[in-house]
């Protein structure tokens, strides 16, 4: 191997360079007003509770860790466990302050798993790359046996798990799928609104530059330390806050256990497949990974008829998983959001070819 | 005293385990560039084979040469499909790409041979032995001395056959390697099927251990810190590297553990490897990369 000078450089390149003015959004206006408006009332419980709730909750995390890794260069493996701080941080504000709204306990708890991932983004001053991997790996696990093995954080109940004290804003109790999927709804829309301003800003850029080479980046004058500690924290806040929702909104009882390794993996291929360096790109991921388990039972039980056991459709299903993966990475590298890019791409000058 | 020497001692032996894992690794890295998540994958896969075959009635050293061909194939398969449409990529896609190969290799290996713990016979006895008034496990003794004889054989291929002195050019530099005429593809085939049947040793050693089953894959994790501590290039660290983490997690977990709580060595030797990576970014023996704009 000659070439091991920059590990870090991405293969995305898509920043969002747009210096005009732009049109008002209108497709997303649209998919904005059908989310608060419409799919509320027509989807039904199971809809909203399996899956759009878990969708959100998923892009979200996924946004998170993209802005680490997709838009600084720094592979995480670790992202469960901010998003376990998250959601124990978030249990322990709703327990023990009393009378604290919902929004400020979730913005608290982002807040520590924003401290928490500063602290674990200290060493990427010095380590870089594979390297630094270990160091969210010391992170993943770390966390997880923090989370386990001091009562305090799940106040002391016998089966170490948390459940959500109380949903309730101004009074309004969000208990019911519809008040769970609009308040996921609204925390994703407004943190998405925050991420799509903040890449475009000095910061956004200043993490590209040191995504592409941190030597570069120091060369013309970017600190890269701060800069790298801060996406860290950003990242993690993303990600407490949807460890907080997972927990809650989503699960309604978790434990450590339901922010493990394979969740950091989870989201980590969520970022991959959807497009790393690339905010619509975590939705398209979160979509379909969250839907692909879905569509393989379907489609097992519609070929076998219920005849194949549990154990090796999940066999099946990872060697699907696995195959998408690295067909994506050869493939389309930029992953789904730019497969979607051109097709439209295509539609747009149909029938023509350019 | 005799405490912690056993504490040690234990330590040392079973630390040769994680440097067996971690040898697969820099074998792959050293020719490839690739940091080969499905090294555990991998284990787990040679592991079931040769459990299957030996339940098959096939005896022991069919097996373990059915097991070797079953890994050479896979080698090449793994080359094909995964390496040669993905050359000239970064590492961290070729990473990612090979956690995409460990989900399939997990599958494959679940799929066809089930998931059920297995149990493994090795036909070493597991009786205690004492040395003066230190306790020593027999099979801990075993497993050391086959890590020892894998390493001496790999340095003799490495250094005294046509093959070995082709990959360490291809390790040094892979253009100069190229222009000479080294075939890149066949050695990349190579590596990986010598570091597939590494892994059915390592694979063999855990899964008499602890059952052959679906954790055998985790041993990749625990042979992260390792790699960290020895540096991914060099297989003499590998074996440091093993052997400090595997003496350290012991120590810990016996003097530092029940101060906080116990349960400490899922975490333990990451820390350690952070602490070394403070001190040399590069590992204890990796190569230092200087950086060019």
């Amino acid at each position: 191997m000659t070439a091991t000078s920059h590990p870090l450089s991405a293969a995305v390149d898509n920043a969002p360079v747009e210096l005009v003015a732009r049109h008002l959004p209108w497709p997303l206006l649209v998919l904005l007003a059908t989310a608060f408006g419409v799919l509320p009332w027509l989807g039904n419980d199971y809809w909203l509770n399996a899956i759009l709730i878990p969708f959100l909750v998923l892009s979200l995390a996924g946004l998170g860790l993209n802005l680490l890794t997709g838009y600084t260069g720094q592979t995480s493996v670790g992202a469960a466990g901010f998003m376990a701080v998250g959601a124990f941080a978030t249990y322990s504000l709703l327990l023990r302050v009393p009378g604290l709204p919902l929004p400020l306990a979730l913005l608290g708890g982002g807040l520590i798993a924003a401290a928490v991932g500063f602290l674990f983004g200290i060493p990427s001053s010095r380590i870089k790359g594979f390297y630094l991997m270990v160091t969210t790996l010391a992170a993943q696990f770390f966390l997880e046996w923090v989370f386990t093995k001091f009562p305090w954080f799940y106040n002391y109940s016998s089966s170490g798990t948390i459940s959500a004290p109380r949903l309730e804003l101004f009074g309004y109790s969000l208990a019911s799928p519809v008040g769970r999927y609009l308040l996921v709804l609204s925390t994703v829309v407004l943190l998405t609104w925050v991420a799509v301003n903040l890449v475009r800003s000095q910061v956004g850029r200043n993490w590209m530059a040191i995504r592409d080479m941190d030597t570069a980046a120091a060369v013309i004058g970017i600190p890269v330390d701060r800069y790298k500690r801060l996406a860290f924290a950003v990242s993690s806040f993303y990600l407490g806050v949807a460890g907080a929702l997972w927990a809650f909104a989503y699960l309604g009882t978790a434990s450590a256990g339901s922010f493990d390794i394979n969740r950091s993996f989870q989201i980590l291929f969520i970022i991959i497949i959807g497009g790393m360096g690339s905010i619509a790109g975590n939705f398209v991921g979160a979509a379909f990974i969250s839907l692909l388990p879905i569509f393989l039972n379907q489609a097992g039980q519609w070929l076998f008829g219920g005849h194949v056991d549990a154990g090796q459709l999940q066999n099946l299903q990872k060697i699907i998983f696995g195959a998408l993966i690295i067909t994506f990475l050869i493939k389309e590298p930029e992953g789904l959001i730019r497969l979607l890019d051109n097709l439209r791409e295509r539609l747009r000058v149909w029938p023509l070819r350019f | 005293m005799t405490f912690f020497l056993e504490t040690l001692i234990g330590g040392l032996l079973a630390g040769t385990l994680y440097s067996l894992v971690a040898i697969g690794f820099v074998l792959i890295y050293k020719a490839s560039g690739v940091f080969n998540f499905a090294q555990g994958a991998m284990l787990l896969f040679a592991a079931l084979t040769f459990v299957s075959l030996q339940e098959q009635g096939v005896p022991f050293v069919l097996a373990l040469l059915l097991t070797s061909v079953v890994m050479a194939i896979g080698a090449l398969i793994i080359e094909r499909a995964v390496l040669r449409p993905l050359v000239n990529r970064s590492q961290i896609t070729l990473f990612m790409a090979t956690l995409g190969l460990s989900f399939i290799i997990e599958g494959l290996a679940q799929g066809l041979m089930g998931a059920q713990v297995r149990a493994l016979d090795l036909g070493i006895d597991d009786v205690p032995l004492f040395f003066g008034e230190i306790m020593v496990s027999q099979f801990d003794l075993v497993a050391a001395a086959t890590a020892a004889l894998l390493v001496i054989v790999l340095a003799l291929l490495f250094n005294h056959t046509r093959i070995g002195v082709s990959l360490r050019a291809v390790a040094d530099d892979t253009r100069a390697a190229l222009s000479i005429g080294i075939n890149l593809n066949r050695i990349w085939q190579i590596v990986w099927a010598v570091a597939g049947v590494v892994g059915l040793v390592a694979g063999l050693l855990w899964g008499a251990r602890q059952g052959v089953q679906f954790s055998l894959s985790l041993v990749v994790l625990k042979a992260l810190p390792v790699l960290i501590i020895g540096g991914f290039t060099s297989i003499g660290g590998a074996i440091v590297g093993g052997l400090i983490v595997g003496a350290a997690e012991n120590l810990a977990e016996a003097y530092i553990g029940p101060l906080i709580g116990g349960g400490i060595t899922p975490w333990f030797a990451y820390f350690l490897a952070l602490i070394f990576l403070y001190i040399r970014p590069a590992g204890l023996f990796g190569e230092r990369t200087i950086e060019r704009v």
